[in-house]
């Protein structure tokens, strides 16, 4: 028992990697992704207001990373009575 | 032109100042004229570390707001004549730190010196990416530990998006410094070792600063361990660290202390 509570204890530095791994691999898929977002959002939503007047809040943007292809959704809803300026 | 190097981290206490004062006292014995500018504004200690906290008039927010000239604020180091210091401001406020000033006055160190070494307040606010933004290469200093090596990825992340070359789509050239390391944990799997964070940081390993008591014992008399102990361990990689930065190419090695049987017997170090 005590030997194995010593073989426990000295390789800790594995499971420290192995987290690490596992944490920074989702981490920097967040920030990239996050980034990512937020500059489509806003030249998304200036080329649509460029045309029509839209209600900044009504613009969604989402982006689903799968394995092999990712899904890029954009949502914008406006009223009928501000389409079609152009 | 000289090079802008920052000296950054995310976490504290890692040995970003150690990093700054014993690579800049380094490059200056190497015959290159170098300045260590302190941006941890409120939180100065570069002063401290290099033993010119009695000769501070001026600091950087005087010279990026024009109140004085930049010869005025820089201090020359008393043991080498090529180093200098250039001290962030004790009891400003770190919004007085303005990209325009900074940009101007970095601008200005680059033509006087061969090497402008910016010593990175912690964290990833203001102060942190104002270090950064003008750097041509970048120093990583991580400890062998989970919190340290989760911040450098994020720093990393930061120095790729916010920094003035980056912006101009070119890359900015980073080296990890990894410090405190002890290589009897490692080889017990009691620490992680340096494949693991070179690994997971996958960056250009500059330098391994190991654990050692000479680092507080340099930063007690106020001295770079660089001109203090110039034979420690902690020394020897910090001068390999600089030659390589210089662009030699040095076998990598990690340095350990000499020490004497009666030194081992006795626990200390070896006279």
């Amino acid at each position: 028992m005590n030997l194995f509570n010593f073989m426990r204890r000295a390789s800790s530095a594995p499971v420290a990697r192995e987290r690490l791994q596992i944490l920074l691999e989702y981490e920097r898929r967040m920030v990239s992704k996050s980034d990512l977002v937020a500059v489509l959002r806003q030249e998304i939503l200036a080329v649509i207001s460029r045309h029509v007047a839209v209600d900044p809040d009504k613009v969604q943007v989402k982006i689903d990373r799968g394995s092999c292809v990712s899904l890029l959704e954009v949502d914008v809803e406006f009223p009928n009575s501000s389409a079609a300026r152009a | 032109m000289g090079k802008v190097l920052v000296v950054t981290s995310g976490k504290g206490g890692v040995g970003k100042t150690t990093s700054t004062a014993a690579l800049g006292a380094a490059l200056a014995q190497g015959g290159q004229s170098t300045v260590v500018v302190d941006f941890d504004v409120g939180l100065r200690n570069l002063d401290l570390v290099m033993g010119a906290e009695r000769r501070v008039v001026y600091d950087l927010i005087n010279v990026t707001q024009g109140v004085i000239k930049l010869p005025q604020a820089l201090i020359r180091d008393k043991r080498l004549e090529n180093l200098f210091l250039l001290p962030a401001s004790q009891t400003r406020d770190k919004d007085a730190l303005t990209e325009d000033g900074v940009a101007r006055v970095i601008a200005e160190l680059r033509e006087k010196f061969a090497w402008v070494i910016c010593d990175s307040p912690a964290g990833i606010e203001r102060g942190a990416t104002l270090a950064m933004r003008n750097a041509d290469a970048a120093i990583i200093v991580t400890n062998p530990e989970v919190s340290s090596v989760r911040d450098s990825d994020r720093i990393i992340g930061l120095l790729d998006s916010k920094t003035v070359k980056a912006e101009q789509g070119e890359r900015i050239e980073k080296h990890l410094l990894i410090a405190r390391y002890d290589a009897a944990r490692a080889a017990r799997g009691e620490m992680l070792s340096i494949e693991d964070v070179l690994e997971i940081l996958s960056i250009p390993l500059l330098g391994i600063v190991p654990e050692s008591q000479e680092v507080l014992r340099a930063s007690n008399i106020g001295s770079p361990v660089t001109i203090s102990s110039t034979a420690s361990a902690p020394a020897r990689a910090y001068q390999a660290a600089a030659r390589r930065l210089c662009g030699e190419d040095i076998e990598m090695t990690i340095p350990s202390e000499r020490k004497s049987l009666l030194g081992r017997l006795l626990g200390r170090r070896a006279a």
